[in-house]
Formats: C-alpha cells, sequence, structure tokens
C-alpha cells in the first residue's frame, strides 16, 4: 500500500514550510488559535452528517409519498398482481417477480464468470498484463446503462428473437420441468433478454471485488500449496476460495444489489408489460425500476403516483438489506485478514 | 499416474474455462464498443453540435441536449464535491472511531451502490413536489447526491494512505490540525481526491434514471435552471424508443458522445492518476 501512495518530496518539504511559518510567529502575538480547529472540525463533522440525513430524508420521503397506497391495499399490495391505474387497484407482484427474475438470471450468468475473470486476473494472467485487462474489465462497469438499454434494444433482441432463443426452445424446450422456461414465441424483448444484459452489467463489479479478495491470501499459504505440488487449480478451489469465502459472497450479494436497482437496460428490454399469464421467461414483463421509469411522469397525484412511491420504496428497502449484508460480509473479511497477519 | 493425469487434466479444463470468462467479458465490451462507433461516427456531423433536437421526420443537432449536459453535470460536480471532500476529511481525521464516523461510514457505502431512480423520486418528492414542476435545479440535485458518496469515498481512501508521520511531523513543527489537514495531508493526497471527482463525473455524466422525473427534458434550448432542461441521457432515450430513422441515428451519435466522454474520463483517471486503492 505505501509503495503506491503519491510522491511524499514536495509534501514533507511543505509541512516543514508550514510549521515554520506558524514557529516564526511572534510570542506575544495570541498563538495559533483553537478556534480554527473548532470550527474546521464541526464543518466537516456537519457534512458528515448530511451523508446520514441524505439516508433519512431518503426513508422519510418515500415513506411519506407512498403512504396513501400503504394505507390504502395494506399487506395485499405485495401479494396482488392486478396493476389497473384507471380503476385504481393496484399490486406489486409483476413488478416485484420481474426485478426479482432478471436478477436471478443476471447472476446466474455473472458469478461463474466474474469467478474465472478474477482467477485469470490474479494466477494465470501475465503481470504486465494484469492492469490493462482489470481497466478493460472494469471500463464495462464504465460504460452508461443506458447505452446498455439501447445496444440491446436495437442491437443484441433482434438476435435473440432470430437465432438463440429458437435454438434454445429446441435444445431446452423439451426438457420436463425446466422446459417451460424456454417455450413461447421468441419476440426478443422480455424477462430472459433483460436478465442476459443485466448480467454482463454486474460482471465488472463483482469480477473486481472477487480479484481484490483473492489478492488478500496470505501469499505464504498460497505457496505452502503449490509447494506440496497442487495445481493452480487446487490452489484457487482448495485455499484461495476457502480462505476468502465471506468475500466473495459479499462480491456476489453487492453485484446483486446493483442488478436488482438497475434501471435504465431493464426499462428498454423488458417489454413492460403489466399482465403476465405465463411462466416462460421469454415472456415481456415489468420491474420495479420499469414501472417506475414509464409511468412515475405521467402518474401526477393521487393514489396511482403513491402505488409508484410505494414501489420504489419496496425496491430501497430490498436494495439496503442485500448492500448492508454485503458490507457486512466484506468488513468481516477485512477482520479475519487483520487477525492472521 | 491415473491420479496425477487426472489432476491435470481437471486443471487444464478449469484454467481452460478461466480464459473463456476472461475473453467472454472482454468480448461484450468490444462488440458494444464496434457498435457505438460503427453506428455513432456515422450520425457525426458538424450539425450535431449547431442544432436543436428536431421533431420527428425532420434533421436536426443534439446542441441543446449537449449544453444542457454539460450545465446539469458540472453543477452538480460544483454542489456535490465540497460536501464529498468535507465529509471524506472527517472521516479520514476525525472520524475513524466515533459513532457517527463509523455510521456514516456505513450508510455512505450503501448510498454508493443504492439504485439511482430512488435518488430521482427523492428529489421529486422533497423538491419537484413543492414547487410544483420539473426543472433543472432538481435535476442538479439529484446528480449531486449521486457525486457525494462518489468523492466521500475515494478522499477517505486517499487521506489514509497519508503516512502518519507526516502529519506528525507538521503537528511537531506547531501547526493546529486544521492547518495540518488543509495544507499538509489533503495536498498530498490532492491526485488520488481529483481521481475521485474525475470517476464521479464519469458516473453521473451517463446517469438516466435521477433525471427522468427531476430535469425530465425540453425539446427548445433553455439556460433557465427554473424550467425542464434538454439532457443527452433523456433525449437518447426518446429518441431511441421511437420508430422514426433520424431520431435513431442522433440517438447513437449522442450514445457515442455520451460513451466516449465516459471512457475518455474513467481511463484518465485510472491511468494518469493511478488507483492505489486497487494494490
Amino acid at each position: 500500500m505505501v509503495a503506491d501512495a503519491p510522491d511524499l518530496g514536495p509534501g514533507i518539504l511543505h509541512a516543514v514550510a508550514v510549521g515554520e511559518r506558524i514557529k516564526k510567529r511572534p510570542t506575544g502575538r495570541k498563538k495559533p488559535s483553537i478556534i480554527g480547529d473548532l470550527v474546521f472540525f464541526n464543518v466537516t463533522r456537519v457534512f458528515a452528517a448530511l451523508v446520514l440525513l441524505m439516508l433519512g430524508g431518503i426513508i422519510v420521503s418515500l415513506v411519506y409519498g407512498a403512504w396513501p397506497a400503504i394505507e390504502r391495499f395494506g399487506i395485499a399490495f405485495l401479494v396482488r398482481s392486478e396493476w389497473n391505474p384507471p380503476a385504481e387497484r393496484f399490486g406489486a407482484l409483476i413488478p416485484i417477480y420481474g426485478t426479482l427474475v432478471t436478477s436471478a438470471i443476471a447472476l446466474l450468468i455473472a458469478v461463474p464468470v466474474s469467478f474465472g475473470i478474477a482467477l485469470f486476473l490474479t494466477e494465470l494472467s501475465p503481470v504486465w498484463l494484469r492492469r490493462p485487462l482489470g481497466i478493460a474489465i472494469e471500463l464495462l462497469a464504465g460504460i452508461p446503462s443506458i447505452v446498455y438499454g439501447m445496444w440491446g434494444l436495437l442491437v443484441f433482441t433482434p438476435i435473440m428473437s432470430q437465432y438463440v432463443q429458437p435454438i434454445m426452445t429446441g435444445v431446452l424446450g423439451p426438457i420436463p420441468i425446466v422446459g417451460a422456461l424456454f417455450r413461447g414465441p421468441p419476440i426478443g424483448i422480455g424477462l430472459l433478454t433483460a436478465g442476459i444484459i443485466l448480467g454482463i452489467m454486474v460482471i465488472p463489479f463483482i469480477a473486481s471485488v472477487m480479484r481484490d479478495v483473492f489478492e488478500v491470501t496470505p501469499r505464504l499459504i498460497k505457496e505452502s500449496a503449490y509447494g506440496l505440488g497442487a495445481t493452480t487449480w487446487e490452489v484457487v478451489w482448495r485455499i484461495v476460495l476457502p480462505y476468502t469465502r465471506v468475500g466473495v459472497i459479499g462480491g456476489i450479494i453487492l453485484g446483486l444489489g446493483r442488478a436488482l436497482g438497475e434501471t435504465m437496460a431493464v426499462t428498454f428490454l423488458i417489454g413492460n408489460n403489466n399482465v403476465l399469464d405465463t411462466i416462460t421467461l421469454y415472456a415481456p414483463g415489468n420491474s420495479i425500476t420499469s414501472a417506475l421509469a414509464n409511468e412515475f411522469a405521467e402518474a401526477g397525484e393521487g393514489v396511482y403516483n403513491a402505488a409508484l412511491v410505494e414501489l420504489g420504496l419496496i425496491l430501497f428497502f430490498i436494495t439496503f438489506v442485500v448492500l448492508a449484508l454485503s458490507k457486512f460480509l466484506l468488513l468481516r473479511l477485512g477482520r479475519q485478514e487483520g487477525t492472521t497477519t | 499416474m491415473e491420479l496425477r493425469t487426472r489432476r491435470r487434466l481437471t486443471n487444464r479444463i478449469a484454467l481452460g474455462l478461466s480464459l473463456a470468462a476472461m475473453s467472454f467479458g472482454l468480448f461484450w465490451l468490444c462488440w458494444i464498443l464496434y457498435t457505438v462507433f460503427h453506428l455513432g461516427l456515422s450520425g457525426l456531423s458538424l450539425d450535431l453540435f449547431t442544432k436543436m433536437t428536431p421533431p420527428p421526420g425532420s434533421t436536426g443537432g443534439l446542441a441543446n441536449a449537449i449544453v444542457g449536459s454539460l450545465i446539469l453535470v458540472g453543477f452538480a460536480t460544483l454542489i456535490g464535491t465540497p460536501i464529498g471532500i468535507l465529509a471524506g476529511v472527517y472521516l479520514a481525521e476525525y472520524g475513524q472511531r466515533t459513532a457517527l464516523g463509523v455510521a456514516t461510514r456505513f450508510i455512505n457505502d450503501i448510498l454508493l451502490s443504492a439504485p439511482s431512480i430512488v435518488i430521482g423520486l427523492f428529489v421529486y418528492a422533497a423538491y419537484v413536489a413543492p414547487m410544483g414542476k420539473f426543472s433543472a435545479m432538481a435535476g442538479i440535485f439529484a446528480l449531486a447526491l449521486i457525486v457525494i458518496p462518489v468523492v466521500v469515498r475515494t478522499t477517505e481512501n486517499m487521506l489514509l494512505l497519508i503516512p502518519s508521520s507526516l502529519r506528525e511531523a507538521a503537528f511537531a513543527l506547531g501547526a493546529p490540525k486544521w492547518i495540518v489537514v488543509m495544507r499538509v495531508t489533503i495536498r498530498s493526497a490532492k491526485a488520488g481526491v481529483v481521481t475521485g471527482v474525475l470517476l464521479a463525473i464519469a458516473r453521473i455524466s451517463g446517469e438516466t434514471a435521477p433525471l427522468l422525473f427531476t430535469a425530465l427534458s425540453n425539446q427548445f434550448w433553455s439556460l433557465d435552471l427554473r424550467e425542464p432542461m434538454a439532457n443527452l441521457p433523456m433525449t437518447i432515450f426518446k429518441f431511441a424508443m421511437s420508430p422514426f430513422g433520424d431520431w435513431q441515428t442522433l440517438a447513437w451519435a449522442g450514445v457515442f458522445l455520451i460513451t466516449m466522454s465516459v471512457l475518455a474520463l474513467n481511463v484518465i483517471a485510472r491511468v494518469f492518476f493511478r488507483e492505489p486503492t486497487k494494490s
């Protein structure tokens, strides 16, 4: 860590210079007062507290905005599937289902791929290639989600409906129970396509956490295993992975948090359909985020608006729990590392 | 012998799959970038920067959207950066073990990954609804709220990398703490803090979700912060979803502009300022 710290040369000189100036003050005048210290401390403290207030503000404003809907529909809001603005009857089941299913597909794709990428970056890649490849994967995270959305809709969806989905139906369709997920008209946009693009979007997040935690495995343990004749794969599977298990799970959950809250790409690709009467993943659906993105600006005041805000509240609650869990697990890995070295 | 061959075979297969995973990741990056270049470059012209967004069926550019985006992102950075840096200073220099420090650090990390559409909802409820209309100001607030956690995180990380011997040297010479922080530690961590700000700008340049119900969009030229303002992400969203060819061409050009600036900011931030947290 220290090796990478910014250049200290001028800093040290500067520290000396500042000190000199302070020392040179005539002793008769008042000492460097503690007022400056007090003011500075309190100003920074207020801004730190502001971050906490932000969270409080988000929760309060969402609960306040959602209150008419909470009052009217109660707990039934979570399990009802009807979404009927003209009749003012709302249930969140379909958006919640869409959010969970697309995130699950995303994780099914992203977790193994991210593991492979982290393995490649920490054990296989030549040292000079590690940094550029790492940056390239992180650039995937840098591409704005609206670009994924537009690219997915105009480039990827036609390929899905013409080639991928018919082949999947042919190969996976006849399988008894699972097959039902892969039947139906191959229209391209829908839960499956949204989930795949979401998977690509969360790969960089999971991969970079996995890479970082793989790197905290003490060199000594790894070298001992290599010394006993273990293969690279055995070292990763039996030494690195058990050692970093908590952190790896933390990274996966972080990716889940990202996938749950992703908005634009999903809005482009999920099809925005509030009716869902089939189990196939080809069907267009709706997610919490896409329902908000499409309907909120036009909802106006009243129960419709409140129902949408309640969707936002549910989303915030789920992602909050998920992200807090991820943070907690990663902190635990950090502490474990602290005690063993 | 049997066991050894099997172990080696397993190893081969696993490492092969690892290589495949790496290629899988790079494959999507290249494919997306190729499309963006291919379709975006063909839409580039001088008109893009000089003409307004057109109604369907006629030609035009993205001038109002580009300027709008620059204004939104610029003001959001100006508001979010000082708040983020000061909060980060508190966390690194005063709040290592205080209750406020621990709580803020935890919440900040959650806000860092919180869905940006929820930030949009918050600003709608707290600002747009009371004011009674969508405005550029609301969009600026929403983006600033996204800048803050990014800057807090990097500022704290960078300040913690400064060795305490440097602080102690300044203290020993009689400097009060705030002078030490302002003139010694922040100055030494400057490159890192700037990196954080650049990454924050990159993050908000492409954000669409928080603008959906705050800045909205505007078909026309407007610099009034109290009115809805045109911006690139919302314009792309509207044009890409439309069936009109002209609009889609413009949307690809917009996507090209956004992607290039975001990637350039990312690369500059990572290559020139080197990210010490990753070591």
